[in-house]
């Protein structure tokens, strides 16, 4: 029984088709990456998945419950978090009331406990709690967004492009987080641009192409197939 | 004044070694004693005749324009969307608030007089009545939030501008549907009982200010600030932004209710002319002159621009000059209001000078400032543009217009 099964979904934004018929599962403890280039519908499938953006058709369940149509905030709830694309932390708290906003859905004495974790995984961000989330660097700005997401104690963690528009040297650390992160019980999506780096620490891909899923395999069945390295690894 | 109320950031927030801070009791009791300092110092000098009556009234407008332009700032400032109808709820929450007093005063057997002389009938009269005023407006605000906060910006302005106008345009015609006064059409609703005076406005002020304030510090405020900040990663976080919006949206429209309670007595005449367009401009102008999101800058600003006309009257002619003149030239100076979003706080002074004049980041923990040299400070910078840093020369330099 898969932790999270999307079957034949199917997103538009207006008369644009951005996902046409997705399906993919991921078991408890997978990490589980999802690549493609730009367009192809990742970041729409885990927005969707989320809950932020209504699907056309298809259906999503998450441990046998049935989360389309249900709010995003419930969606939280129940154990599933996204930390959204492009950092968007709240750049006017900081790093710890932006925790504090991740903890929402929680009670405090939980956050208390919660907060001494994610410090655990992000010194940094211990060190900076009392500086405004706006004045971080790119890393540490990723680093709160993630934290934030783990601060709802999901069961399941979305991560859209961690990597982006960081310094090789921080690529590594962020990665070298989320498979800790994994070791600890976190069972992860990722969505990734980086595809070599995504596949290294996944156990299963999926590579999409303009809303569809061409191919899926292990991470490293995926790394060394002939069309994924001329289409997303430079050849 | 109320605007300096305590935040519970600065007390939740782990404190720094060796920095002394104030408890919440004493930032409460502190607070407490400089609003019971300020009213009696007002009243005294009512009471003395140092203040003239045509003064009073203005103070009391200032007070119901303190209301109105920090209820809107919930919306504006805290909520980040543009609404244009403010004026409508304000108008909504004086008509209801009058005809209900004015209804009650035989059933509660308050006569006109009783309201100057204060007796208790009298004021609970006039706390039903405000608070009546208030929920009608608020239930205003539903109806009229539930589907425009589906809209954003500039559409969002347009619609509630649009719902002011209707509301403007049935408290004008809804007597001949009705087919008894209720409102008074055209002409206006006469014959109010004056029953503002500078104690209740104060007394209503310092607690509505104190609600604004306490919603905002609590989990549900942190929530509407989020909204703004970004949506969704509020939504991702587990926010029910829509439930939020509408909240602050509400709130919002209830204190304008309020203030319109208010002025209905203070005025004494209500006419749907008065609650224009116009009218939610000049709210919304008090807003972003003082700095949105800035609750002293609203208070600030509401006292400002409330007296400033009255202050120009001698030159009445050129009054709507000068006062284009000084707003072009805040906009060309300080484009983020006069306060930007700083706020005041009573205690962070008392706490500052406590400990001689350091701040809690002087005592951050050691490990912060020793790790700063060796660590990789990422190349590239996020997306997420550093702010700008908070204005702390204007907040010390206003702080002394308190």
């Amino acid at each position: 029984m898969s932790m999270l099964s999307v079957s034949d979904l199917a997103v538009s934004y207006g008369a644009i088709k951005a996902v046409k018929g997705v399906s993919f599962d991921i078991d408890e403890g997978e990490i589980v990456t999802l690549i493609g280039a730009n367009g192809a519908g990742k970041s729409t499938t885990l927005n969707t998945i989320a809950g932020l953006i209504k699907p056309d058709a298809g259906s999503i369940e998450f441990k046998g419950v049935a989360l389309v149509g249900a709010r995003p905030h419930r969606i939280v709830e129940s154990g599933l978090a996204l930390c959204p694309e492009g950092r968007r932390v709240f750049t006017h708290m900081s790093v710890s009331e932006n925790l504090d906003m991740g903890g929402y859905t929680r009670s405090d004495a939980e956050n208390r406990e919660t907060l001494e974790l994610v410090y655990e995984h992000f010194p940094r961000l211990k060190e900076r709690m009392n500086q405004e989330a706006g004045t971080l660097s790119g890393g540490e700005q990723q680093m709160l967004a993630m934290g934030r997401a783990l601060m709802s104690r999901p069961k399941l963690l979305m991560l859209d492009e961690p990597s982006m528009g960081l310094a090789p040297i921080l690529v590594d650390e962020i990665f070298e987080i989320i498979q800790a992160l994994n070791r600890n019980g976190t069972t992860i999506l990722l969505v990734e641009q980086n595809a070599n780096m995504a596949l290294k620490v996944a156990a299963r891909g999926y590579v999409l192409e303009t809303g569809r899923i061409v191919k899926t395999g292990t991470g490293a069945e995926l790394l060394v197939d002939d069309d994924v390295r001329k289409a997303y690894l430079g050849g | 004044m109320t605007a300096s109320k305590p935040t519970a950031t600065q007390a939740g927030a782990t404190a720094a070694r060796g920095y002394r801070s104030l408890s919440m009791p004493a930032r409460y009791l502190i607070n407490a004693a400089l609003v019971v300092a300020f009213l009696v110092v007002g009243e005294l000098m009512i009471g003395g005749g140092v203040v003239s009556r045509y003064q009073t009234g203005v103070i009391e407008q200032i007070g119901i324009y303190i209301i109105l332009a920090v209820s809107l700032n919930i919306a504006t400032g805290y909520l980040g969307q543009l609404p244009l109808g403010h004026a409508g709820f304000m108008s909504v929450g004086g008509y209801s608030c009058a005809i209900f007093i004015m209804r009650m005063m035989g059933v509660a057997g308050v006569t006109m007089r009783d309201f100057t002389s204060g007796s208790p009938a009298a004021m609970g009269l006039f706390v039903c009545g405000i608070v009546f005023g208030g929920v009608c407006a608020a239930v205003c605000g539903l109806v009229i939030g539930v589907p425009a906060l589906r809209l954003k910006g500039d559409y969002l302005a347009i619609i509630t501008l649009g719902f002011a106008e209707i509301i403007r345009v049935v408290m004008q015609n809804i007597d001949g549907v009705l087919g008894f006064t209720l409102t008074g059409g055209a002409k206006g609703l006469t014959g109010i009982p004056s029953y503002t005076n500078f104690l209740n406005t104060f007394i209503v002020v310092a607690i509505s200010l104190f609600l604004i304030h306490a919603m905002m510090k609590s989990r549900h405020g942190r929530a509407i600030l989020s909204i703004r900040d970004n949506e969704i990663a509020a939504e991702s976080c587990g926010v029910n932004a829509t439930y939020y919006k509408t909240l602050a949206f509400v709130a919002s429209a209830f204190f304008a209710g309020v203030a319109g309670g208010l002025y209905a007595g203070c005025i004494g005449v209500m006419a749907p002319a008065k609650f224009g367009f116009m009218k939610s401009i000049e709210i919304l102008v008090m807003v972003v002159l003082g700095g949105m999101g800035s609750m002293l800058g609203s208070v600030i600003s509401a006292t400002v621009l409330t007296i400033l006309p009255e202050a120009l009257r001698a030159v009445s002619d050129y009054r709507m000059v000068v006062y284009a003149v000084v707003l072009i030239l805040v906009m060309i100076f300080r484009p983020k209001g006069l306060l930007g979003d700083y706020d005041f706080s009573m205690s962070r002074v008392i706490e500052r000078i406590m400990n001689h004049g350091r701040r809690p980041e002087d005592f951050a923990p050691a490990a912060a400032s020793a790790s700063d040299a060796g660590d990789i400070t990422s190349p590239v910078e996020g997306p997420g543009a550093p702010a700008a840093p908070s204005d702390e020369g204007a907040g010390k330099e206003a702080s002394t217009h308190e």
